[in-house]
């Protein structure tokens, strides 16, 4: 009887969890073109994977997305929360409008910067005119993968920020009343009191930012395609276009699991350095 | 004398710094949205012509486009039925399933615990050509259910972990009672335990539906045609098919952020709770 509350569960996540990561480990044995006629090819697509040039650019940019992410999204995180901590008026303004691009969608965003970024009376190039200057083409190959940077960092900062600032609001009073009696500033205060208390919370929001980093997709696909010249490229655009664009499937499939297997050793130091208590999620 | 007006201008100098860097990064995700707005109600040539300008009158004519040729309201009606469908199968299985983990010991709980750990690192990236397929034998690719099935089991396994954990945290007396009156497990499913945890079930579908909504990668795979395609595929398209028209580009951005942002602006304590509280606590 139990189980029949069980089954309907179990089903659709055999169906279309744990029965595709096989049936895609499977797949990258196999040159599919269109995915048909696949031909058997055993290590080749891995081999393959190993010295393709883009594959590099992209696992380097996804190395470098995570280097800002963790200093920007976390720092800014800390950063804004620690001085919404500090005032008394407009709290709770501050919270709702830092929190605005996370409900919206970011393909929403993504065309939204994208006016931003155009050449043509785009924001920028706007505003650069409106002072005197020459617009700038801003999605060049040199700085494609900046630009993409910046709203896939900027939407999540007030995500991370209301996690550290629900972190702070725990903090009893009677500790930084004490600091105060002995004669502390802001800034001992901050990095005595507040910092090692919120540190459990800091190591939750790391993890999260760089899982989330291996999840990207949306802008870079939406802004710039991954390109010019595979410039910008992430892991999972190239997979997108790998599959869907080129149509290579078996070659694709080898790029996703190179996903995973990249998510399972960055998951594995993540938590050797930050200690065992960390979270995933989906 | 002088110390103490030293002291609060100190105080005052400080404060001020604080408010300037709030306001800074509260102007980022505002002012962007204010100018987009703006030139919604513009032409492009206007727009060119003018980058910063008001618009002369409220000019509705991007509006009427958006209505007619891109059909943004049909993509609205196809995002909420199958982000809805989404979260009442989610809620439904998902419950069904952490009634029984919550309640009963049997043989092969520890195996399905272990499971769902795992399937919560599993990214679509690598589900997807699997899946792909398989909906193409069902012949359920452009289909409604194309893309409510692998969002429902993506969202599935960490629905049922949070309301796993509540539901083994109620206590146990009313269930007791209940069977005592010759309630069947169903009935107390439906009469005691759904009743109950009410706060994690609206966590859990605030989640579902928002992370389900914004979702562009498995839409753009599993349902890309113009009669089922939601928000965010449509939005993918505007950018390409007419790059060049900035008023139907900015209006597209309004339409689809606007009622976002009005929800969230009304249902703002539970979404912060919903999103935050769902990703820490997977």
């Amino acid at each position: 009887m139990i189980f029949f509350f069980l089954l309907p569960a179990l089903l659709m996540i055999a169906i279309f969890l744990f029965y595709p990561i096989l049936r895609s480990l499977y797949k990258t044995l196999f040159i599919a073109v269109h995915n048909i006629n696949p031909r058997y090819v055993g290590l080749n697509n891995y081999y393959k994977l190993l010295s393709d040039p883009v594959v590099l650019i992209a696992t380097k940019n996804t190395f470098i997305l995570m280097g800002a992410a963790i200093v920007f999204q976390v720092g800014l995180g800390i950063v804004l929360a620690l001085l919404v901590d500090m005032i008394r008026f407009g709290k709770k303004f501050f919270r709702t409008v830092f929190f605005f691009p996370i409900v919206m969608s970011a393909a929403s965003l993504a065309l939204l910067f994208r006016l931003i970024y155009n050449y043509d009376s785009g924001l920028l190039n706007s505003l650069l005119e409106y002072f005197g200057y020459q617009p700038v083409l801003w999605l060049d190959a040199g700085k494609a993968l900046l630009m993409v940077m910046i709203p896939t960092i900027w939407q999540y900062v007030g995500f991370y920020f209301v996690i550290i600032l629900t972190a702070l609001t725990k903090i009893p009073d009677n500790l930084y009343e004490v600091a105060d009696l002995e004669g502390a500033t802001n800034f001992q205060r901050i990095i005595k009191i507040t910092l090692p208390l919120i540190f459990e919370d800091i190591k939750v929001v790391l993890v999260l930012v760089i899982t989330g980093v291996l999840r990207v997709f949306d802008f870079v696909w939406l802004i710039t395609r991954g390109g010019p010249f595979d410039s910008s490229q992430v892991l999972g655009t190239y997979m997108y276009s790998t599959v869907f664009q080129r149509r290579l499937f078996g070659y694709g499939s080898t790029i996703a699991v190179f996903i995973i297997i990249l998510g399972i050793v960055i998951t594995a130091v993540t938590r050797k350095i930050l200690g065992k208590r960390s979270v995933m999620i989906n | 004398m002088n110390r103490i007006q030293d002291y609060f201008e100190r105080i005052s100098l400080s404060k001020f710094i604080i408010y300037l860097v709030l306001i800074a990064w509260a102007s980022t995700t505002i002012l962007p949205l204010l100018w987009i707005t703006n030139n919604s109600f513009r032409t492009t040539a206007d727009i060119v012509n003018q980058p910063f300008a008001f618009p002369d009158s409220f000019n509705l004519v991007n509006y009427r486009e958006a209505r007619t040729r891109i059909n943004v309201l049909n993509s609205y009606k196809n995002s909420i039925i199958m982000s809805g469908t989404t979260v009442v199968l989610v809620l439904l299985l998902g419950g069904m399933a952490a009634y029984v983990l919550a309640r009963f010991e049997f043989k092969g709980k520890a195996v399905i615990d272990t499971l769902l750990v795992i399937g919560l690192m599993i990214p679509a990236f690598v589900t997807v050509v699997p899946v792909y397929e398989l909906l193409i034998s069902l012949d359920l690719v452009n289909t409604y259910l194309a893309l409510i099935l692998p969002h429902t089991a993506g969202n599935l396994v960490f629905a049922t972990m949070l309301l796993t954990a509540y539901m083994s945290s109620l206590s146990k007396e009313i269930e007791e009672a209940a069977l005592l009156d010759g309630a069947n497990r169903w009935q107390i499913f439906r009469l005691v335990f759904v009743p109950m945890s009410r706060p994690v079930f609206a966590t859990v579908g605030i989640f579902t539906f928002l992370w389900s909504y914004n979702d562009l990668f498995s839409a753009l795979i599993y349902v890309p045609q113009q009669r089922v395609q939601p928000v965010t595929v449509l939005l993918s398209q505007v950018s390409t098919q007419y790059g060049t028209d900035l008023g139907l580009q900015a209006t597209a951005v309004v339409v689809t952020v606007i009622p976002v942002l009005i929800v969230y602006l009304i249902l703002q304590q539970q979404i912060i709770k919903g999103l935050t509280q769902g990703a820490v606590k997977g």
